[in-house]
Parts: C-alpha cells; structure tokens; sequence
C-alpha cells in the first residue's frame, strides 16, 4: 500500500464514521463502504462481494429511537482492508465484521455519551448568541464520530500486514467454515427485524404469499418489488373503494374501528422497538 | 432585508435561508447524544432562519435556547417539521402571536407521528428491498448493485427531504391537520406491503441452510434431509427460524446475542457435521 491508498482509506473511514451516525447518504452501509475501500486497493470485486454479503447481514440494523445498530462502519472497512490485503477468504471476513461490528456499536456509544459534554457548551453559547460557537461544538462532536472509524482504522494499517495474516491464519477452519455457515443463516435476523417493524397482522399474509412465490418460481428481486408493488397497489384500490361502499351500508364503524385497531397495533410494535 | 423599507418590519425568509436549512438538515444528527438526542442539529439546522428572523440580542438568544431543547424523529422526516417551526418562527418574529410553547408543542407533537411513518416506510422498506436488490447483484461481483442501491436509497431521500421542507414552511401549522388525513397511512400501509412480501421471498431465496446429513440410500442415490425438506417446501427451515427470531425479538431479546448465537450454531453444526 502506498502513501496515497492509506490516506483515502482513513478518508473512507472518516466517511464511512459520520455516516453511520448521519444515517443519510448511507455511506456507513457495506455494500458503499466495502466497495469504496475496494476501489482504493485495486481490488474492487472483492469489496463487491464482501460488501453485499455483508449487506444482507446487516438489512435489518438500524437505529430507532435511542437504540443503537451495529455498527456498519467498523466492520465495512476494516474487513475489506483485511480480506484485500491479506488474500483471505470472505468467510474470514464475516468473521471479523460481527465481533467489529459490536466495538463499534460500544465505541459510537461511548462518543454520543461524550457528545453530551459539547451540548452543554452548545447550551451557554446559546444563551450569549454566540451562533458560530454551536455550529463548531456540532461540527466538533461530528468529528469524534469520524475519528472512531479512523482511529482503529489506522491502528490496523499500522500493524504489518504479515502479524495480521498470521492471526487470522491461525484461525481454525472450523471455526471459520462455521461463521460461514452462521453467515448464511444471520441474514434472518434481519429479515425478522424488518417484519416485526411492519408487523401489522392484516397485511402479514403478504409475507408468506412472497415466501411462496419465491420457493416455487424463478423470479429475481426485480420481479418481486414489481410484483411487490402491483400487489400493493391492487389491496390499497380494494381497501379503499370497499370502504367507501361499507360506508354507504351503514357498517362505517366497524370499518373505521378496525383501523383503529391496525393502527394502533402497528404503534405498539413500534413502541416495543423504541423499548429494545 | 429590503421588506424592512416599507414600514410594516416584515421580515421573510429567502429560498436562500430554506436551501440553506436544506443543506444543514443532512447534518442533523452530527451531535446525536444519550441526553437529548438531535438537540443540538435542529439548533444547527435552525441556526440560518433564527440569523435572518431576529436581530443580535436577547429574542435571538431565546431563539437559539429553545431549539437546544430534547428532539428526536426519523431524521429525513424532519423536514416537514423544519418547514413548519421556521413558518412558526417567522410568525412569532413578525407578529409575536405565536409563543414559545406553541413552537415546542408543535415539534413534540410531530415528532412522534414522523418517526412512526419514517421508521418503516424507510428503515423497514426503501432501505432493505433497495439493499437487498443492490446487494443480490453485488454478490455477483457486479459494481451495478452498490451503485443501484446508492443512487436510489439517495433519490428517495434528498426527494422527501426538499420537497417536506419546501412543503412544511409553506403550509405551516396546517400540516398538521393533514397529516391526520389518510394519505400518509395509505402510504405506510402501501409500502409495508411491498415490504413484507420481498422479505418473504428473501427468507426463501437469499437464506442458505443446509443438513447435509445423509437420510436415504436407494440403489445408491444418497438423499440428505435437506433434500428431502427441499422437496416438501424450499426454504422451510430459514421461515420456521425468521418467525422464531422474530418472536424472540418481540420478547425483548437483545439482537446481537441472537447473532452470536446463531455463530455459535455454525461453529457447532460444521464441527458436528450437521449443518454444510
């Protein structure tokens, strides 16, 4: 690696740390940052692989209320950087991205609880007017957020890449043959978190129809999110129109006391997330 | 500026001031804390109305104060929520009829109903399926499926994003009114079906397990269970888990300790022979 790689790979890092905190370009997620570290060292197809296989592992992590994800951004980067560098398999990289993935959820923690120190400072600056001084506290506390990726970041690059081969060489294949096999099985993980935030029961059927499509058909992704929204489209004109008629047969309050209930199940589901 | 010449001291803000909160919305969470959340990014997105609203001294100090207060919602629906203090701010400057606990009861009361559309529509919806898409084609090693993923995830948000802000302002308190309408539950319930029906069909396509134990042997053909539970229903076993990890999220069940579990069977199944 040379002067240049090692710098845009902090830039990445750096990137990567204050997307997962934004959570708005989404450059925090695998399948942008593995690519981008991949782009850096030559070898993008790796980061591809690395970054999309990654990404159905983490689908379902995400930040709600106060509870915090994984941490995408970790785990992305310093994994491609290893899996590229040290010519290991993508099932030694999952093996390194969910115990990084876990540190980088303590270390965000630990800078969001620093950031309380800035937001006291923002208080008092806001009370003399002093604009520019909450904007620098803001910028400052983003930063922290940039440095958490980058710091580990740079503590790998510094280690010779020999060391590093050699720790995860040690590895027993058992080992990383079963985080492979476990990688293949945590993506339900995800997909659980996902339902259990739509979790509203009318609409649950959709979920079994999409699992029995896709074990009885060829169709790709695409055709399920045309299929998806087609479907969609069809139950909200039934839900609405049918409404409309129900209204006029004077059974109005059984239909508006059923959404009621829908509604407000799908506000406890999401209260049970916030409580997590 | 110039509309303090006609006597009446009106002042407005400028597509200028707007553009400008657009910009600094994408930094929102830069100072995400465990004391107040979004606190002081809504102080910082804030900072360029409150410039041009209130002149140096006490009502601008106030001004900043006020926003400094705790606030947390899905942070790209937040914008509708700018557009409305900044209409409310413009209000209370100009005329002094809105007072400071109509603005923060304002804020409290969206930021609920928004986190309560955002989290799914884009947290449980967009996000995944467009992952999910993106990351199916990365695992080819396409540089088509981060990409698809990165323009899409972005032209979804910076869409809602301007147009809420633009929206919110311009509509002022009004907005709330209409956020009781059935528009955005149609669109929730909308988009949680196009949600739930792709994740079943990923808990059949894109879950690998596989009991390589041998059940049979006829004239010798060996058929493994998992050929066996292939032939009953592909994909049994990933939606027998799904629902048993959603059911035990649903029980509060901390999500990386059912990760590490599920590594934790990896390693045994490979060990053990029973899982490949």
């Amino acid at each position: 690696m040379n002067i240049i790689q090692i710098i845009l790979v902090l830039l990445v890092a750096g990137i990567a740390g204050m997307g997962s905190v934004l959570d708005e370009a989404q450059t925090h997620r695998p399948l942008v940052a593995c690519t981008l570290i991949g782009l850096i060292l030559g070898d993008v197809k790796t980061g591809i692989i690395l970054g999309g296989t990654l990404e159905m592992m983490a689908l379902g992590w995400m930040n709600v209320g106060l509870a915090m994800a994984p941490d995408t951004a970790l785990a992305s980067v310093i994994s491609t950087l290893l899996v590229i560098n040290t010519h290991t398999s993508i099932g030694e990289g999952i093996a390194i991205a969910v115990p990084l993935a876990a540190a980088g959820q303590a270390l965000t923690i630990f800078v969001r609880t620093i950031v309380v120190f800035f937001v006291h400072k923002g208080d008092d600056f806001a009370q003399k007017g002093r604009y520019r001084a909450i904007e620098w506290m803001h910028v400052i506390a983003l930063g922290l957020q940039a440095l958490r990726v980058m710091i580990p970041t740079g503590i790998v690059l510094a280690l010779s890449t020999s060391a590093v081969e050699g720790v995860l060489k040690s590895i027993p294949t058992v080992i990383t043959g079963g985080l492979q096999i476990g990688g293949g099985i945590i993506v339900v993980v995800g997909y659980a978190m996902v339902i259990n935030m739509m979790d509203v029961p009318e609409l649950k059927p959709f979920f079994y129809l999409g699992f029995l499509f896709a074990a009885f058909t060829k169709f790709n992704l695409v055709g399920f999110g045309g299929l998806g929204l087609i479907l969609a489209l069809l139950y909200l004109q039934l839900e609405y129109s049918g409404k409309n008629n129900r209204a006029q047969t004077a059974t109005a309050s059984a239909g508006s006391a059923q959404q009621g209930n829908s509604s407000s199940a799908a506000d406890d589901d999401l209260d049970d997330d916030l409580d997590d | 500026m110039q509309t303090t010449q006609t006597g009446q001291n009106k002042v407005a803000l400028t597509n200028k001031d707007l553009n400008s909160m657009f910009f600094r919305s994408m930094f929102l969470l830069g100072s995400f804390n465990f004391e107040r959340a979004q606190n002081m990014g809504f102080c910082f997105v804030m900072i360029p109305a409150i410039k041009r609203l209130y002149k140096p001294g006490k009502e601008r100090n106030e001004a900043l104060s006020r926003h400094m207060e705790w606030f947390n919602t899905h942070p790209w629906l937040t914008a509708p929520i700018f557009g409305v203090t900044a209409a409310m701010e413009e209000e209370k400057a100009n005329t002094g009829k809105v007072d400071e606990t109509a603005i923060a009861a304002m804020k409290i009361g969206l930021m609920g109903p928004l986190a309560g559309v955002g989290d799914p529509l884009f947290w449980g919806t967009s996000r995944p399926v467009l992952a999910a898409l993106g990351a199916g084609i990365a695992m080819t090693g396409s540089i088509i499926g981060p990409l698809l993923f990165f323009v899409l995830i972005n032209v979804i948000r910076l869409t809602c994003k301007w147009y809420f802000l633009r929206y919110g302002y311009t509509k002022g308190s009004e907005i709330i009114q209409d956020m009781a309408g059935g528009r955005i539950k149609k669109l929730t319930e909308g988009a949680s079906i196009v949600g739930l029906f792709v994740m079943g069909a990923l808990v059949s396509k894109w879950t690998t397990i596989n009991i390589p134990i041998v059940a049979t042997k006829i004239n010798g053909k060996t058929q493994t269970v998992q050929d066996i539970l292939d032939s009953v229903m592909p994909g049994m076993l990933a939606l027998i888990l799904t629902l048993f990890v959603s059911w035990l999220l649903k029980k509060g069940v901390n999500p990386l300790l059912i990760i590490f579990a599920i590594f934790g069977l990896g390693i045994l199944g490979k060990w053990l022979g029973f899982l490949g």
